[in-house]
């Protein structure tokens, strides 16, 4: 019996470690982060959204710096929509130098970026979220004052070359939400840097 | 003249050859994948990394050390690049020379990622590092970065069970 207990136990630690981050259909949490203009943007801020496009992205990382122009498409697409793209920077700058908000600052402004580019100070964020790498995308949709997880994963099947995309994940995805569906194809994988996490 | 006309040739072949000295051959993933089920008695260690990942570079140099301690016995090390193909002369290359490594590169260029990221392993997000170490007899996957000392424990338990 005893070692009944420490097995259901076991189980338990096991189902609650794989579960860390968020899967398709949880709740999200709100977020209140700064944004590169000094300035404090939260989810709660955008009332007419039907939901958002979080990435979690940065400066460092080839992978995001080859989907920084097509996650701005997204956002000028998006947005008008009522799925505005909010990037999330989630390293730690002691681990990656040139993800520092003095070096977001300066490359959102290089980049002419449409949408907010927030800093998670403390990482918390990622962390509830899940996300382990960049470009990490999760597509939240308001549902009955609710922010539901609806898609996670990467924004298209071809980082390295562009014109070679056979298919858009995060377009295909919001275009079945805007069609009042769940999206069909709701969770994909992609190689990014590992998110630095603080040590 | 004939003597002139060979150290000629001798001279024109020289940085031909010293360009070749490093070779990285591309696959993609259809071609890779005989890398991750070999069945005989070798142990493999499959290192994915790339010359822009920090951790990754950061822990090269214990891959190489344990290349160099395991590599009388039946033993072998890749590692996998993860950079972009069109990055191999200016990056790949140059980052193998500078470093003087001495354990196999492959590159890995397959944009279909969320397809074959599933095949190495079920439980890889697909963040680098990331670390395949296996025989016919036993497997380990390890997503993240390792010390030499988790490293080499980890190979000699493989390679000896």
């Amino acid at each position: 019996m005893k070692t009944f207990f420490s097995t259901l136990i076991i189980l338990f630690l096991s189902i609650n470690l794989s579960a860390q981050g968020y899967q398709i259909g949880d709740k999200a949490i709100s977020f209140n982060l700064l944004n590169v203009d000094g300035k404090f943007v939260a989810l709660d801020d955008y009332g007419a959204a039907k939901g958002f496009v979080i990435i979690f992205t940065c400066n460092h990382c080839p992978f995001s710096v080859a989907y920084e122009d097509r996650i701005i498409a997204l956002d000028q697409k998006y947005k008008d929509l009522g799925y505005p793209v909010l990037a999330i920077n989630p390293n730690d700058s002691l681990r990656a130098p040139s993800d520092s908000y003095s070096h977001m600052i300066v490359r959102a402004r290089e980049k002419g970026f449409t949408f907010p580019y927030l800093l998670d100070a403390d990482q918390s964020i990622a962390k509830a979220y899940g996300a382990t790498r960049t470009p990490h995308v999760y597509i939240l949709k308001k549902e009955h004052g609710a922010l539901v997880v609806k898609y996670i994963g990467a924004i298209d099947d071809n980082h390295e070359e562009a014109q070679k995309v056979k298919s858009k994940f995060v377009e295909e995805a919001l275009d079945d939400l805007l069609a009042g569906n769940n999206p069909k194809r709701d969770f994909t994988k992609a190689i990014g840097c590992s998110i630095k996490f603080e040590k | 003249m004939k003597s002139f006309i060979t150290i000629l040739i001798i001279l024109s072949l020289v940085p031909l050859s010293a360009t070749q000295a490093q070779e990285v051959a591309v696959h993609d993933f259809d071609s890779f994948k005989a890398y991750l089920n070999k069945q005989n008695d070798t142990t493999y260690v499959i290192n994915f990394w790339a010359t822009w990942c920090i951790p990754c570079v950061k822990e090269l140099p214990d891959f190489e050390k344990a290349n160099e301690k395991y590599q009388l016995q039946k033993f072998k090390m890749l590692l996998v690049s993860l950079d972009f193909k069109s990055q191999i002369e200016s990056s790949v290359i140059p980052f193998i020379e500078k470093k003087g490594m001495a354990s196999e590169v492959v590159l890995l260029s397959d944009p279909n990622a969320n397809e074959w990221i599933n095949q190495v392993n079920p439980s890889w997000t697909g963040s680098i590092p990331a670390t395949v170490i296996y025989n016919k007899d036993s497997y380990y996957f390890h997503e993240g970065s390792m010390t030499f000392e988790e490293l080499d424990t980890l190979i000699s338990n493989t390679i000896k069970p």
